[in-house]
C-alpha cells in the first residue's frame, strides 16, 4: 500500500517534470534531434537537471542495505556492451526520431488528452508484445 | 535557437531526478518508463499494480500541470500517422531489446555510472538525429 502511494507520487512528480520541461511536446524533442535545423538544446538541460539530482542521490541511496519500503533493490547488474543493447538502442532511436516521443512522454501526453499519445502508447505496446513473444530468449 | 528554454528544462529535469530518487529510495525500483510499462503486462502478477499506478501518476501529473498552466503544452495535430504508428512500434521493440529508454538508460543508468546505459544513450541519440535529418531534410515529410 505504501509502495503504491510512493509510485503514485513519483509518477505525478515525473509527469509534472516532463510537462514543465515541455518534453511532452514532441516537436520540441524533434527540434533537439534536428542538429542541422533550428536546434533546441533544451533536452540536454533536462537530462543534466535530472542527472545532477540522481548522480548524488543514487550514490547515497545504494549505500543502504535495502530500500525503505522494500526488501531489495531491483537494479540491472549487467555489465557487457552486447549486440542487443546496441541494436535495440539504435532501433529505439529511429522510432524516437520518427515520432518525437519516447515512452515517458507518450504515456504522460495522455494527460493532455492528446490523440497522438493514444496512438503512441498502443504502438509501443505492440512493439513490446512483438519483442516479448518472438524474440525473448526463454 | 529561439525556442531554447534552459531554465524550465533544467527545473523539469530536476523534478524527474527527484522522482527517480524517491522511487529508488523507498521502493528500490528504477524509474525507467519503458520497463515499467512493459511490466504492466509481462511482470509477475504481484509486481504489476504499482506500475499501473506510476503510469496513472504520469498522466495525472500532466493533467494537474495543464490545469495550473493552460496552453503551456498544446497537443500536436496532423502529424503523419505512419510515423507515429511505426515509430511507436520501433520504440517498444527497441527498448525491450536494449532494456531501457531515455529515463531508464539516459537518466537512471547513467546516474548509476553504467557504461552500458551511457553507450545505449549515445546510440539512440545518434540514430534519432540521423532519422530526423532524413525525415525533415531529405524526405521533407514533416516540418
Amino acid at each position: 500500500m505504501k509502495q503504491n502511494l510512493i509510485a503514485l507520487l513519483c509518477g505525478i512528480i515525473f509527469g509534472i517534470g516532463l510537462s514543465l520541461s515541455q518534453m511532452i511536446n514532441p516537436n520540441k524533442v524533434l527540434n533537439f534531434l534536428d542538429i542541422t535545423g533550428n536546434w533546441d538544446p533544451s533536452l540536454i538541460f533536462v537530462m543534466m537537471g535530472a542527472l545532477a539530482v540522481a548522480f548524488v542521490s543514487f550514490k547515497w541511496i545504494l549505500k543502504r542495505p535495502t530500500p525503505i519500503l522494500a526488501e531489495s533493490f531491483h537494479i540491472s547488474r549487467k555489465l557487457s556492451v552486447d549486440k542487443p543493447l546496441l541494436l535495440g538502442a539504435a532501433i529505439f532511436g529511429i522510432g524516437w526520431g520518427m515520432s518525437g516521443y519516447c515512452p515517458g512522454p507518450a504515456v504522460t501526453g495522455l494527460g493532455l488528452l492528446s490523440l497522438e499519445s493514444v496512438i503512441m502508447v498502443v504502438a509501443i505496446y505492440l512493439g513490446f508484445f512483438a519483442y516479448n513473444l518472438f524474440f525473448e530468449q526463454k | 535557437m529561439e525556442n531554447f528554454t534552459p531554465l524550465s528544462a533544467t527545473a523539469g529535469g530536476a523534478l524527474i531526478g527527484i522522482s527517480v530518487t524517491l522511487l529508488l529510495l523507498f521502493n528500490g525500483r528504477i524509474g525507467g518508463v519503458s520497463g515499467i510499462m512493459n511490466g504492466v503486462f509481462f511482470a509477475p502478477k504481484n509486481d504489476r499494480i504499482w506500475r499501473l499506478i506510476f503510469l496513472a501518476g504520469l498522466v495525472l501529473g500532466a493533467f494537474i500541470f495543464q490545469m495550473l498552466v493552460p496552453d503551456f503544452n498544446i497537443p500536436r495535430q496532423n502529424y503523419p500517422l505512419l510515423l507515429l504508428g511505426l515509430g511507436g512500434f520501433l520504440i517498444g521493440f527497441g527498448t525491450r531489446m536494449s532494456g531501457g529508454c531515455t529515463s531508464g538508460h539516459g537518466i537512471c543508468g547513467i546516474a548509476n555510472l553504467s557504461i552500458r546505459s551511457l553507450i545505449a544513450t549515445l546510440t539512440f541519440m545518434a540514430t534519432g538525429m540521423i532519422t530526423v535529418y532524413i525525415i525533415r531534410h531529405s524526405l521533407e515529410l514533416a516540418a
